[in-house]
């Protein structure tokens, strides 16, 4: 009866607590949910729906994430179907009615950004392809940026009370973020150029911020994992046109990264993706600093 | 630059040309046309850097341009006549079997014919059933959702049709029309979202497959961290275990409630309680009586049924896409209570229309565990069985003529099944599946059945319930 006794106990909290917080925000991914955390102070709670070492493609809608869905006053998602596979589910059962897509609740970061990748045909053929682009926004600074600048608007739409508070703080992180993003730009110009072979497609918007040059990716097309037919055709392609490291998200599983890596004669590196991804990547300065010194450190 | 400096000494040269060599300092040449080369370097250096700045320029014009035209591009999609489609998927499904005892003659020997497609699919190559999911959101109040299946016989099937609201709030929303009822864990999981071939005995036995109903169902989501959901449902009550009755008012009705969360990063879990309580109003299955004739008996009374459902995710980090573990339990308990009727007159015609007491107290329950053990392969296991339990028959148990040799489908039996899978998913959209299963559905034989089953979704990416 133990259980029953943690159910009860949270059950008095729920009903019993008063709200600390203005703003309950359901974050879809950990990027989103710093960048709140930053925009929204103590003003705003924050529950992060996924973490760096789960694919954001593949969350299933646990009885969880429909709890947070169902208390939430603003929902951010990335958007351009990267959620498809969960979060219409978990909007349609929390019975929610202020998180629903086209409600001031619902923010799509997606939706404030010039997607790339645009596919001219949509075909499963072509693996699990995002019609509207490329959805893996968050690895260039300026998207952030401009995702910051929507995201505070729409916190103080929500939480007129503490409009000034969101304004003031964005204009802070922006300046900063700025600053980071010159200091950035600086120390990673070394890069330009670097070859990389990536696992999925999800460093694109990293790769063309930074002019590193995708050689290729160890998934035949994307959403499939790699294949070894695949993985042996990209080592003899390595041959004619090397690469300097073979780059992963931290929830990509190493192994084929590393048969690669081992064979072609370069590293596997992992980069942290998003907050959370490695010890450095606490908030998103540590997620981009870390980032560069990872990439960094192979040219050395 | 080579081909300029090239032109620089010979314009040079031609303006030195003229002037006789003998009174004119060499040095003072060299000097000149040393000035000359400088100054067209440093032009040559101003022009191209103009050059680079108008490459860049145009660069990033063409940038932009490609960026207006992609953005255009996108509003363009999304404008149109067609805009408004809604998600289109077809979901194609098949079978090849293989069995040891002949499908037409299955029966859960033991328990009153649930009159549901609930047999093993027809031997050699079959067709499986069709689904054709149509759904969108019909004004910011509503959305809808339709499923047909079109049968291997050439029919068509609506499977559910059913609206939802989106603004209730408070945790609310109200569905109506038909739909699979959310009792239990399994039964509103489309049958292409299942880990195993077919559903588990007590599904078959208790529910004729699934439970699927023409009515309303409310449900609150309530406002904790942890998930804890309640629900009703109201229905006409046609379906197994209830009848047509053609009466007014409900003639089926279910609560339920479920909680889940997670536990660390790596689990995550659901359970749940449902009651359902049906009417039958002459519900009716055939049979034969101990002479061979044709037997048609019928059910009036109440049906109930309790169900305690669980499942258990693991996921390393809660990070399926390498393995997981699902582990899922469900336990039934079903009582009826009330009157049958057995008719032999157009069979052997000894005893007529007869009518007594009809009470059955019976249960059931099944586990299983499927465990993707690398990318794209699962293997599972299920253990299913239903329990014979009692069954007091007034006409046999008064002697009102036929005996228990009369009612050959409620013999004394309890049905166990052991199921083994393996499937592979090249992608999120297709799936094949070797199933092996040994079952012993009816009293005193086995049926060995193999089962190779293709799945393939086509279209609009739906999302799958945990």
């Amino acid at each position: 009866m133990k259980w029953l006794k943690y159910f009860l106990a949270s059950l008095m909290l729920a009903v019993g607590a008063p709200a600390a917080a203005a703003l309950n925000i359901f974050a879809c991914e950990p990027e989103w949910g710093a960048l709140a955390r930053e925009l929204g102070g103590d003003k705003a709670s924050i529950y992060v729906a996924t973490t760096a070492l789960q694919d954001p493609h593949r969350i299933e809608a646990r009885p969880s994430l429909i709890a947070r869905a169902r208390t939430a006053d603003l929902v951010v998602c990335t958007g351009a179907e990267l959620e498809i596979g969960w979060m219409p589910l978990v909007q349609r059962q929390s019975g929610n009615a202020r998180i629903q897509a086209g409600q001031p609740g619902y923010f799509e970061a997606a939706s404030q950004l010039v997607l790339i990748e645009i596919p001219q045909r949509v075909d499963r053929s072509m693996g699990d392809v995002h019609a509207a682009g490329n959805p893996h926004v968050h690895l260039d600074p300026s998207n952030i940026a401009r995702v910051a600048a929507a995201l505070a608007e729409r916190m103080a739409q929500l939480d007129p009370g503490d409009a000034a508070q969101y304004r003031a703080r964005a204009r802070a992180f922006l300046e900063r973020w700025q600053q980071a993003s010159a200091r950035w730009e600086k120390e990673g110009a070394p890069l330009k150029g670097m070859p990389i072979v990536v696992y999925h497609k999800d460093m694109t918007y990293l790769i063309r911020w930074l002019g590193l040059r995708e050689v290729g990716a160890l998934e035949p097309k994307p959403g499939v994992p790699p294949t070894a037919s695949h993985l042996s055709e990209l080592l003899t392609r390595l041959g004619r046109d090397p690469a300097q490291a073979v780059v992963r998200a931290a929830y990509a599983d190493p192994r084929a990264a590393q048969w690669l890596s081992e064979r072609a004669k370069i590293p596997a590196l992992m980069l942290p993706f998003t907050v959370g991804g490695s010890e450095r990547a606490k908030d998103l300065y540590g997620l981009f600093d870390d980032t560069l010194s990872r990439l960094l450190a192979v040219q050395k | 630059m080579f081909k300029w400096n090239l032109t620089a000494a010979a314009v040079a040269l031609a303006f030195a040309g003229p002037v006789p060599a003998q009174d004119v300092d060499l040095a003072k040449i060299r000097e000149e046309m040393k000035q000359m080369k400088e100054a067209d370097e440093q032009r040559m250096r101003a022009l191209e850097k103009r050059l680079k700045d108008a490459e860049a320029k145009a660069g990033k014009a063409e940038q932009s341009a490609a960026k207006a035209e992609a953005a255009a591009a996108g509003s363009a999609s999304r404008g149109g006549e067609n805009a408004f489609n809604p998600a289109v998927s077809l979901i194609l499904q098949g079978t090849y079997a293989n069995t040891s005892q002949d499908p037409n003659t299955f029966q859960i020997t033991g328990f009153v014919p649930s009159g549901g497609e609930v047999g093993p699919p027809k031997r050699s190559f079959g067709l499986g059933e069709t689904e054709l999911t149509i759904s969108g959101n019909i004004d910011p109040y509503f959305r809808v959702q339709m499923t047909v299946a079109l049968t291997p016989e050439n029919e068509a099937e609506i499977e559910e049709a059913y609206f939802q609201t989106l603004t209730l709030g408070r945790g609310l929303s109200l569905k109506g029309g038909r739909f699979l009822s959310s009792i239990g864990y399994l039964n509103d999981i489309h049958q292409h979202a299942w880990d195993f071939q077919d559903v588990p005995l007590p599904y078959k036995a208790f529910l004729g497959g699934a439970l699927k109903q023409d009515g309303v169902q409310l449900k609150w989501v309530a406002p904790m961290p942890v998930f804890f959901e309640l629900g009703t449902e109201f229905s006409s009550g046609d379906q197994f275990p209830g009848s047509d009755r053609n009466k007014n008012g409900v003639g089926g009705s279910s609560i339920f409630g479920h909680i889940g969360g997670d536990i660390g990063p790596s689990y995550a879990w659901r359970t749940g309680l449902s009651y359902l309580r049906f009417s039958p109003l002459d519900r009716g299955y055939e049979d034969v009586d101990s002479m061979g004739g044709a037997v048609s008996n019928s059910f009036t009374g109440t049906a109930k049924l309790w169900i305690v459902d669980g499942v258990l995710k693991w996921a390393p980090n809660g990070n399926a896409s390498h393995t997981n573990f699902k582990l899922q339990g469900e336990y039934f308990r079903s009582r009826q209570d009330g009157t049958l009727t057995y008719d032999d007159s157009a069979g052997s015609a000894v005893f007529g229309a007869i009518s007594d007491s009809f009470n059955t107290d019976q249960s059931g329950w099944y586990a299983q565990g499927v465990w993707q053990f690398m990318p794209r392969w699962r293997v599972g296991y299920r253990y299913d069985t239903v329990r014979y339990g009692t069954v007091s028959n007034g006409i046999v148990n008064n002697g009102l003529g036929p005996a228990a040799g009369d009612f050959p489908v409620l013999a004394n039996h309890s049905p166990t099944r052991n199921t083994a899978m393996l499937d592979w998913s090249p992608s999120e959209f297709s799936r094949l599946r070797l199933q092996f299963a040994s079952d012993k559905s009816r009293i005193g034989v086995t049926d060995n059945q193999v089962f190779l089953q293709y799945i393939y979704s086509l279209g609009a990416h739906g999302a799958h319930k945990f």
